[in-house]
This record gives structure tokens, C-alpha cells and sequence, in this order.
């Protein structure tokens, strides 16, 4: 199969990444990009922060009416466990993920595939400190420091920024704590499947029918570039699309472009089908069509 | 060109047979995502299994024989999702708990046997390095301790004040269980930053931990200067055995990281990064641990026990206890697991 499967000059830094599972089918997994893994973090310190105020708001206030040290104690623990814990506690559960993640449909697993331990959550967790505070710490320090000391202060941050933009110099994303906790983050993002373009509609409908010679202009590569085009729907596009198709294969304009391309994906997936059941797989228009032999 | 014309598309076809299955997959994973797996009837438990492996060889054959994008994109999210319900859920919280306090923490510490030794080595001759210097040219004191560390413990006060800082008996029994809970949580802090820093080659952990040592040191000369080591060392001995050890030991799990990144051995430089990753993770975890009893001791069983013999005891005793914990002999683990 695989000559076949070349479709040209691959896609740079794809993030697609093979996995095949014990029943020996590869799930193609797809790893969270460095975009929605910083946007997911960012995320992550909002709700810390902000669960940080709402606490220290409520112990402060039982704090003045207690009169009790009880609640410092509360509020340095609690503190504590929120630097710490929040990320560590949240992918220790089921989800393998934090709010931040939830939200952005990233998850945490270990890369041999096993399930994810706490060792390996603790380990991918506690690299934080060099890679955010430590950063952090060095910028708070540049701040209260006098200006002699900038040059140390550059130095001190630019070495501590290699951990943090770590993630950016190798192909897999990975932070310092996945390397070390042999994670990575692969994106499981919950979809609807979406509606089947080749079912009949309910209201009965004459089809178009199409040539051999229209059939044979194009391979998979367009099919699926037309399938997005009637999933999304956009006039202008189905337009333009339909113009170039009827060009293409001579036909006329029958002002129903949506109606025409429908019934032209159809035929064309059920012609396609055929080939690939043969054997002959036609990926794009460039190779050769599918009825002709040899 | 009527409704009874047969379907000629594969991928609507395959929709057709198996939709309500794969549908039902995902309303079952979903539920386990939300609330975990037991929001599980026993009827889904026992069709999970069976679901998953249909929906992964329709997957399969989708690929094959589909052009429909969206049919395979849909199979391969719901297949991953599966996936790791099935494969990747973690043994439960407290299983995992209690193997770590049996097995794994204790492994874990006797396989860093090496970086451990090193990192008392380092402690140590830290130490007595400063606490030399310090006899020797009491100056020096100042540029090893910060004025806001020392408190007022310096080489210039008297053996009278010095005196009452060891035996100061807390002023209010309130203050004492925040003082312990403040400790903890700063030296946990600094436990954890001790391994994060391995990974820079474990140089920043090795200054820390030669730092403390030499804290250690100088502090010690001070108070021997006065003629008041051995009370000094009742004052530190009863949560420095414990304190002091799980740096030394959160500095082991930073050496042990460092050295696994710059010499990976055969193995590839990721691949032994974790293996080793895992094992000195549990050895920081347990580290914090044993800071919460060490901040627990310092904060009030220093302030409430003025007893030398009975400081010395307890740090002994914990020693000891964390020596046998650690490093006696277990049987084999013989378990499958």
C-alpha cells in the first residue's frame, strides 16, 4: 500500500504522530500544538489566580471574625497545594487533564501508551518550577534590582527561557516535565459525526447524472477538498467550485449549485470507491483515472 | 431516483450498520469523562470492550474502503478517546497511594543509594568547610548567611541571647502550628526546586545543596563558639535528621535527573530520561512528605521540648527510622504486578 499513500511533498511539522494500539490499529494521534498548550496553561493560571483571591477573600474575612490562627494556617497550605497540586491533582484523575486542557480538548498520556502514573504526573509537574517560576523569580528579581545588575538579570532569564520555549525546539512539544515524565499532551476533542453527504434525502429528489469523462477529472484529494466545501457550506465557495467543475466538464448552469455539487460528490465518491476496491486508488487528479487501464 | 434506489456509497452504507454502536460508545466514554467510570451501569461496563474493538476495526475499515472524511476523522477521535478510557485510566488514587508508601518510595530512595551518598558528602564537607571558616574568621559568617536568615544569631551576640533562641519557648501555643506549617511549605518549595534543577545538568542543585550545607555549618560555629555546640546540635538535631535528610534526598532525585540527561548511557536521551524521571519523582514526593513531619517537629516539638537528651532522642529515633524504612532489606517483590 504504501507507494500509494505518498500524496507529494509531505506537510511540514505535522503534529500527527502513529500509535498503534494492542488490537494493531494505528490511531494517528494528534498532539497538542505549542499555541493551544500555552493557551491552555494561560488558562490554567486565570482559574488558580482566581480561585487564590476567592479563598484568600473567604479565609480573610472568617480569618477577622474567628480571630484564629487556624485560618493562616488554612490559607499557607492552601496556597501550597494550589501552586503545586493544582496541575498534579487534576491530572492524576480519570481525565488526564486540567481545566485548562478540558477546555482546549488536550489531554495528558504517557507515551509508551500505559497508563499514566502519579510518578510520571509528579515528575512532569514539578519541572514547573524551572520552567515558569524560575523565569518568573529571575524577571521579580530583575524588577527590584538596580540596573548594574541587568546584565545578570539577562543572562539569568535567557538561560531559564531555554526551559520555558523548550517545547518549541523539538518536533514532539514536549516540555522539560513531559521529557522527564515521559508524557505528551495529545488532543481528544469530543466531535459530532457529521452528517452523511452520500445518504438520500427525504424528500426524493431526480439526480443528476454525470459522464465517465466529468467523473474522471478528479481523485480522493479533491473529493475531501469538495466534502469540506458542501460541509461548510459557504455560498461564495460553492459557487466558485461549481463554476470550475461545469467548466471543467463542459456541463451547463442549472442555478443549483449546491444541488449539482451533491449529486457530483456522490457519483464521484461512488466512482472513486469502485477504483479503490480494485485496487486502483486514484489520490488526486494527477494520477491516472481510474477506467482506463494500464 | 426513488427512495428505493440502493445506497451506492460505501461510507453510507457502513454509517448505516453501525452508527447506533458508535453512538453508544460515545455516549459511554462520555459519561466516563464526565463522572468518572463508576457513572457506569454494569450492562455498559460489559459492552465497553466489545463497542471499542467494533468501533477500532470499523476505523480500520473505513480507511480502506471510505472516502467520507468525516466518517474516518469522527472513528479516529472516538477511537482515541476509548482508547484511553480503556488502556490509560490510572490505578485508583489510594491503590496507588498505598503502593507507593510500601514499595515504591522505599525502592525508589535505595536506588538512588549513589546520588544520596554524594549528596551527604557534599552536606557534610559543606559543613565542616564553614564551620571552620567561621571558627577560624568569624567575618566570614556574613557573606554565607543573609542578616534576615540569621536573626539576630551571629557571631557578635552574646552566649545569653544565643542561649535563648535555642530554648525560646513559644509565646503563644497558636503561633506554633502556623510557624510548622510556614516551614513546610517552604522548604517543601525548595525540595521541589532542588529536583526541577536537576535538569540543568543537576549543577544549580549541586550549589543548593553544598548552600545548605555550609548554612549548616556556619550556624554551628557560632554557637560553638560560645561554648554551645552540643546545645545547638539538641536544637537541630531533633527535625535536622529528618529535614535535612529529605534535602539531601530531593537533591539526590535532582543529581539523578542531571546525570541521566548529560550521560543517557546506551539508551536513547528521552527514553532514559523518564525511566529515571518516574523513580526520582517518588523519591521528591516522598521528600515533601517527610519536610511535613520535619516542619511538624521544628515548629512545635522544638518549641515545646527545652530537653537536650530528649531532642537528641527524637532526632535519633527518626533517623533510625527513616534509615530502616528506607534501606532494610524487603523481600522480593513476587507479585506479578
Amino acid at each position: 500500500m504504501w507507494p500509494f499513500r505518498k500524496r507529494g511533498p509531505k506537510p511540514p511539522h505535522s503534529l500527527r504522530r502513529s500509535f498503534v494500539t494492542p488490537e494493531g490499529v494505528d490511531l494517528q494521534l494528534e498532539l497538542g500544538g505549542a499555541g493551544a498548550r500555552a493557551a491552555a496553561f494561560m488558562l490554567d493560571a486565570l482559574f488558580m489566580l482566581i480561585v487564590l483571591i476567592v479563598a484568600s477573600i473567604v479565609i480573610g474575612l472568617l480569618a477577622a471574625a474567628a480571630k484564629s490562627q487556624l485560618m493562616v494556617i488554612l490559607w499557607l497550605i492552601g496556597f501550597f497545594v494550589l501552586r503545586n497540586g493544582w496541575f498534579i491533582l487534576f491530572e492524576i484523575g480519570g481525565r488526564g487533564a486540567t481545566p485548562g486542557k478540558m477546555a482546549l480538548g488536550l489531554r495528558v498520556v504517557a507515551r509508551d501508551g500505559a497508563p499514566l502514573t502519579g510518578g510520571a504526573v509528579i515528575a512532569r509537574n514539578a519541572m514547573r518550577e524551572i520552567e515558569v517560576f524560575l523565569p518568573l523569580s529571575f524577571l521579580g528579581y530583575q524588577a527590584s534590582q538596580e540596573a548594574s545588575d541587568a546584565f545578570l538579570a539577562i543572562f539569568a532569564l535567557s538561560w531559564s527561557g531555554i526551559f520555558l520555549f523548550f517545547p518549541l525546539m523539538n518536533r514532539d512539544r514536549l516540555r522539560v516535565g513531559d521529557l522527564v515524565g515521559g508524557t505528551w499532551v495529545v488532543r481528544t476533542v469530543r466531535t459530532k459525526l457529521a452528517a452523511d453527504l452520500g445518504a438520500e434525502e427525504e424528500v426524493a429528489r431526480p439526480r443528476r447524472s454525470f459522464t465517465d469523462a466529468a467523473l474522471d477529472l478528479y481523485g480522493v484529494y479533491e473529493l475531501q477538498t469538495l466534502e469540506e466545501v458542501l460541509r461548510v457550506g459557504r455560498p461564495e465557495a460553492l459557487a466558485t467550485v461549481a463554476a470550475a467543475v461545469r467548466r471543467k466538464a463542459d456541463l451547463p448552469d442549472d442555478g443549483d449549485d449546491l444541488g449539482f455539487l451533491t449529486d457530483y460528490y456522490r457519483a464521484l465518491c461512488v466512482r472513486l470507491e469502485r477504483g479503490m476496491m480494485l485496487g486502483r486508488r486514484r489520490d488526486n487528479k494527477f494520477s491516472p483515472a481510474v477506467s482506463r487501464r494500464g | 431516483m426513488n427512495a428505493a434506489e440502493p445506497i451506492l456509497v460505501n461510507a453510507s452504507r457502513f454509517r448505516a450498520a453501525h452508527e447506533l454502536d458508535w453512538k453508544r460508545l460515545d455516549g459511554i466514554v462520555s459519561r466516563i469523562e464526565r463522572r468518572g467510570i463508576g457513572a457506569l451501569t454494569e450492562n455498559d461496563l460489559l459492552m465497553l470492550p466489545l463497542l471499542y474493538r467494533s468501533a477500532l476495526s470499523a476505523l480500520s475499515v473505513a480507511r480502506e474502503t471510505s472516502l467520507d472524511r468525516a466518517l474516518t476523522n469522527y472513528l479516529e477521535a472516538l477511537c482515541t478517546r476509548a482508547y484511553f478510557q480503556i488502556y490509560g485510566v490510572p490505578t485508583s488514587f489510594w491503590t496507588q497511594l498505598k503502593e507507593f508508601f510500601v514499595r515504591g518510595w522505599p525502592q525508589a530512595v535505595q536506588s538512588l543509594w549513589r546520588e544520596t551518598l554524594v549528596a551527604v558528602v557534599l552536606t557534610l564537607v559543606a559543613a565542616v568547610t564553614a564551620f571552620l571558616l567561621v571558627m577560624h574568621d568569624p567575618s566570614i559568617f556574613y557573606s554565607i548567611i543573609p542578616d534576615s536568615l540569621a536573626g539576630g544569631r551571629d557571631p557578635s551576640a552574646s552566649a545569653e541571647s544565643l542561649r535563648q533562641t535555642l530554648y525560646s519557648e513559644g509565646k503563644e501555643q497558636d503561633w506554633l502550628a502556623t510557624f510548622a506549617t510556614a516551614l513546610f511549605t517552604h522548604n517543601a518549595q525548595i525540595a521541589i526546586f532542588a529536583f526541577a534543577l536537576g535538569f540543568a545538568f543537576a549543577i544549580p542543585t549541586v550549589l543548593l545543596i553544598v548552600y545548605n550545607g555550609l548554612m549548616l555549618g556556619a550556624f554551628l560555629a557560632v554557637f560553638a563558639a560560645k561554648g554551645l555546640g552540643l546545645e545547638a546540635g539538641g536544637w537541630l538535631f531533633i527535625h535536622g535528621t529528618t529535614e535535612i535528610f529529605s534535602i539531601i534526598l530531593s537533591g539526590a532525585a535532582g543529581f539523578r535527573i542531571g546525570t541521566a540527561i548529560a550521560f543517557p548511557g546506551r539508551s536513547a536521551r528521552a527514553d532514559f530520561a523518564f525511566a529515571v524521571g518516574r523513580q526520582a519523582s517518588a523519591v521528591m514526593a516522598g521528600a515533601v512528605v517527610m519536610l511535613i513531619l520535619a516542619g511538624l517537629l521544628e515548629g512545635i516539638g522544638r518549641q515545646t521540648i527545652l530537653n537536650d537528651g530528649a531532642r537528641y532522642a527524637i532526632g535519633g529515633a527518626m533517623l533510625a527510622g527513616w534509615l530502616t524504612y528506607f534501606y532494610a532489606v524487603r523481600k522480593r517483590n513476587v507479585a506479578v504486578s
